[in-house]
């Protein structure tokens, strides 16, 4: 897996699709792919009340990523400083072997360019230092980034809020 | 050059500060302001697709003036000379025949709203209008009749609230990021969320308690809670008693409306309205009873607003902690807040307005926004007199006020039609000519002067150069007047001259701005002693349960409920909303927004659709005593079986704007041009719609 985690919190997430647009600007892409995405689940009536889930799908950067294994050309690679997934547009062919082999459908087909695009953490960003640009402009703050050994868990402390004897 | 630049977003009205990354010219990345508490990066998704209406090829590049019928969609390019003169010509000739009173200003407010208001007076026309009737008019007239604050004055609490009470407004899905964070933020610490809708949304999702309610009833909720409270005395006695008129009167006319009365006619269960009631008290006074945003649903509007306001006195919690707090301006501290163009020396204009605000016939509803939907009917009937031209500047009249046809039909009676746009918007579309702004990313506006805990002033300024041949509003407005021979009122060569000139009293420079964004004018929070110190702005300095405004007007503060007819067998009340992807009608063509959501369809009721024949997914033959037309369904049991839903803004007509032509219905087509003549809004929920399957 990649050095990074990326968690979604949600019980904070409101499925407003900030993320996902804010992810397809800073790639400079318009319609057709979402390297990252909002599937809202639900509602469903528990316990009398309507739930739903909002659930984002980046990349999840895999520790043998099927979709490296799949390219043929080496357009497909994993970042060896620190993991992360990242396809190398200028060796791209198009062929679409990455899409068909990863089993969550990350990699998304640019009709623009005839290339794959995906979920990269925004390399660009993480490179000086910043979020990728869903976790920067999520509206909720759901979205946390960082080095996993790094990052708190807010579960952790909101469960410790709630048996705390105070 | 990679350069950072500190402004506000325009994608809706709420203008939050961002920070706008540009390099080369090309803005690259935009987020919440990092500098402003409970921004910090966030921005909502439509705020996050500014950069596709910067760079999108379909929104209005050069002026435009029409050569085809209204409506035809033949323009020809004008330069900006040519469109000023065409305006000039006709609008001088109208002003001459008919006075000039017989030209109409309609507009979204915006930072420019006094800049309108200037050229208006100066040719002598009372007629400024604002959509704000569309929206918060009645809840405006509301607050104002209790408090002496309208309800945009009004700031509530949602970090330390302990319970938020939500009528329709759907919290989550029309995104004020603040707000939301803020809220997210309480409820991390144990805020409570009741909400009522006869539709399950996004917001429903997240609440804690939430009820069906049988849709336009929620006054009559309302009045079953104020009866368990002031029947088990679970009010702020202490507040109550220090802050409160006319509570004799309210507990003597709220004896009949006992929670069994609330449950027969709202559907929710009468000891759960008990249970809630209780709750509340608990939770009181950190408690806030959201008075919504678009209220204008019902012929009552106003009496549904001021239940919300009575049940927040009753729990004590205007200007308190977790409730609601008071808007404080500079004058608080001594300062002075930016100078409007309408503080110059301007004629008096002593003519009765087209929508007759300010008469006997609609006392209460505010003169400085009128009451947009009377429009259709004052060009038709010629009452009070003849209106002739109007202009539109980021109000898309057509597709915003009840009744298309209607409106359109007065549209015909016009000699001139002028549009200040971004985006080839219906209103636009149908016009004589269209003048294209420059978007907020292109254009420095007039500050924005915000009240709160702590005043402050933040700047919309340029991140980049126009994409086309486009200006800023308050310089169109200035050549609007140079045309009308009243450019004297308009001193102003530049934007920048114009902002200076705005902050000359402030003490602030245009240059103080640069760092964050923003300045404010203190750095403590001015909270008044909820004890001793609220000061409320009625004629009695108390919260008027019995209104002097309302009473002085002979209106009554306390009329007897009238029951919410069901529709009749086979309709539906037409009920319409938001969702977080779009703003009212003016992204539908955003091509990021547009992806995600692409047209509006049709909620309606398992039950009642199987006994249609109608499917999930069919194509359905929407029609009311007004209009019709065709649409997708949603078939489900997310929302109550009286109702149907639609989702506003959408059934487009602009060719040019392709993304959006003609996908989904415009509920506009269906409404009813009805008000709540006291309040001053449109009864968007009024309207009875049947369903056939097509």
């Amino acid at each position: 897996m990649s050095n990074y985690y990326l968690y979604q919190d949600k019980k904070r997430c409101i499925g407003c699709y900030s993320c996902t647009i804010a992810c397809k600007t800073n790639k400079n892409i318009l319609v057709g792919p979402k390297p990252t995405d909002i599937i809202p689940v639900g509602p469903k009536l528990i316990d009398g009340v309507p739930r739903a889930s909002y659930v984002f799908m980046p990349c999840f950067h895999c520790e043998n990523p099927w979709c490296v294994t799949a390219c043929p050309t080496g357009a497909m690679q994993k970042r060896p400083s620190d993991g992360i997934v990242v396809v190398a547009t200028d060796l791209c062919v198009g062929c679409k072997s990455c899409m068909s082999a990863c089993p969550w459908g990350t990699p998304q087909w640019n009709s623009e360019t005839g290339k794959v695009v995906k979920c990269d953490y925004c390399l660009d960003r993480v490179n000086e230092g910043l979020s990728p640009a869903c976790v920067t402009v999520c509206t909720t703050q759901c979205l946390h980034f960082g080095k996993a050994e790094e990052m708190t868990d807010i579960r952790r402390e909101r469960y410790a809020r709630t048996v705390a004897e105070l | 050059m990679k350069k950072e630049v500190y402004s506000l977003c325009y994608m809706c009205s709420v203008r939050c500060p961002i920070k706008v990354t540009v390099e080369n010219d090309q803005v690259k990345f935009l987020e919440g302001n990092p500098h402003v508490s409970g921004m910090e990066g966030s921005i909502c998704a439509r705020g996050a697709a500014g950069i596709g209406l910067l760079n999108d090829y379909q929104r209005v590049q050069h002026p435009m003036i029409r050569t085809g019928p209204r409506g035809s969609g033949q323009w020809k390019k004008a330069t900006w000379n040519e469109a000023f003169d065409f305006i000039g010509e006709r609008m001088n000739e109208i002003i001459d025949k008919n006075g000039g009173q017989s030209v109409a200003f309609g507009e979204r407010v915006q930072l420019t709203t006094p800049i309108a208001k200037t050229l208006m007076r100066a040719i002598g026309s009372p007629n400024h209008f604002t959509h704000d009737a569309l929206c918060r008019g009645s809840v405006r007239t509301a607050t104002n009749s209790l408090f002496g604050y309208t309800v945009t004055q009004l700031s509530p609490d949602y970090k330390n609230t302990n319970h938020l009470v939500l009528y329709g407004r759907n919290f989550f899905e029309a995104i004020e990021v603040k707000g939301v964070r803020n809220l997210v933020e309480g409820m991390e610490k144990g805020a409570k969320i009741t909400y009522i809708d006869p539709r399950v949304t996004v917001t429903a999702t997240k609440a804690h308690r939430y009820w069906m309610i049988r849709p336009g009833t929620d006054l009559a909720l309302n009045y079953g809670l104020i009866h368990v409270i002031l029947k088990e005395r679970l009010y702020d006695m202490e507040y109550v008693d220090r802050w409160v008129t006319g509570l004799k009167e309210l507990q003597s006319f709220i004896q009949p409306y006992t929670p069994d009365w609330a449950e027969k006619e709202t559907g929710i269960p009468s000891q759960e309205i008990t249970a809630f009631a209780r709750e509340l008290s608990r939770d009181k006074p950190a408690v806030i009873f959201h008075y919504g945003y678009r209220c204008a649903s019902h012929t009552n509007e106003i009496y549904m607003r001021r239940s919300i306001g009575i049940l927040n006195a009753l729990m004590g919690s205007m200007e308190t902690k977790g409730g609601y707090f008071i808007k404080k301006g500079p004058g608080e501290v001594g300062e002075k807040k930016a100078r409007k163009l309408t503080d110059q020396k301007l004629p008096e204009v002593d003519i009765i307005r087209f929508d007759k605000v300010g008469t006997p016939d609609f006392p209460l509803p505010e003169l400085k926004f009128g009451v947009a939907q009377m429009l259709p009917y004052a060009i038709l009937n010629e009452d009070p007199y003849p209106i002739k031209a109007l202009i539109n500047h980021r109000f898309d009249t057509l597709l915003s006020i009840p009744d298309t046809t209607l409106t359109k039909k007065a549209f015909d009676k016009l000699d001139l039609i002028v549009a200040i746009e971004i985006n080839y918007s219906d209103t636009a579309w149908y016009s004589d000519v269209i003048l294209p702004e420059s978007i907020y990313l292109e254009r420095l506006d007039p500050v924005h002067q915000t009240d709160g805990l702590i005043p402050q002033m933040y700047l919309q300024v340029p991140a980049v150069q126009p994409r086309y041949d486009t200006l800023e509003g308050a310089l169109i407005l200035k050549q609007i007047a140079e045309r009308l021979g009243v450019g004297e009122h308009f001193s102003y060569e530049t934007m920048e001259d114009l902002v200076r000139w705005e902050l000359e009293p402030t003490g602030f420079t245009l240059e103080d701005f640069e760092a964050k964004g923003f300045v404010s004018y203190t750095d403590q929070q001015i909270i008044w002693d909820r004890k001793d110190n609220i000061k409320f702005k009625t004629p009695s300095g108390k919260i008027e349960f019995v209104s002097s405004m309302m009473e002085d007007a002979d209106i009554q503060s306390f009329p007897e409920y009238e029951p919410m007819p069901s529709p009749p067998n086979g309709q539906f009340r037409l009920v319409t909303g938001r969702c977080a992807l779009h703003t009212h009608i003016s992204t539908q063509n955003n091509p990021y927004l547009n992806e995600i959501v692409q047209e509006n369809v049709l909620w309606i009721n398992t039950e009642k659709a199987t006994e249609l024949h109608i499917d999930n997914g069919a194509w359905v033959e929407v029609s009311s005593k007004y209009g019709s037309g065709k649409i997708k369904t949603f078939v489900t049991d997310l929302i109550h079986p009286e109702a149907v839903f639609l989702l506003h803004g959408f059934g487009h007509q602009a060719t040019m704007a392709a993304r959006s032509f003609n996908k989904g219905l415009a509920d506009s087509i269906l409404q009813e041009n009805i008000s709540d003549m006291i309040g001053g809004s449109p009864a968007l929920h009024h309207t009875f719609v049947s369903v056939k399957p097509v």
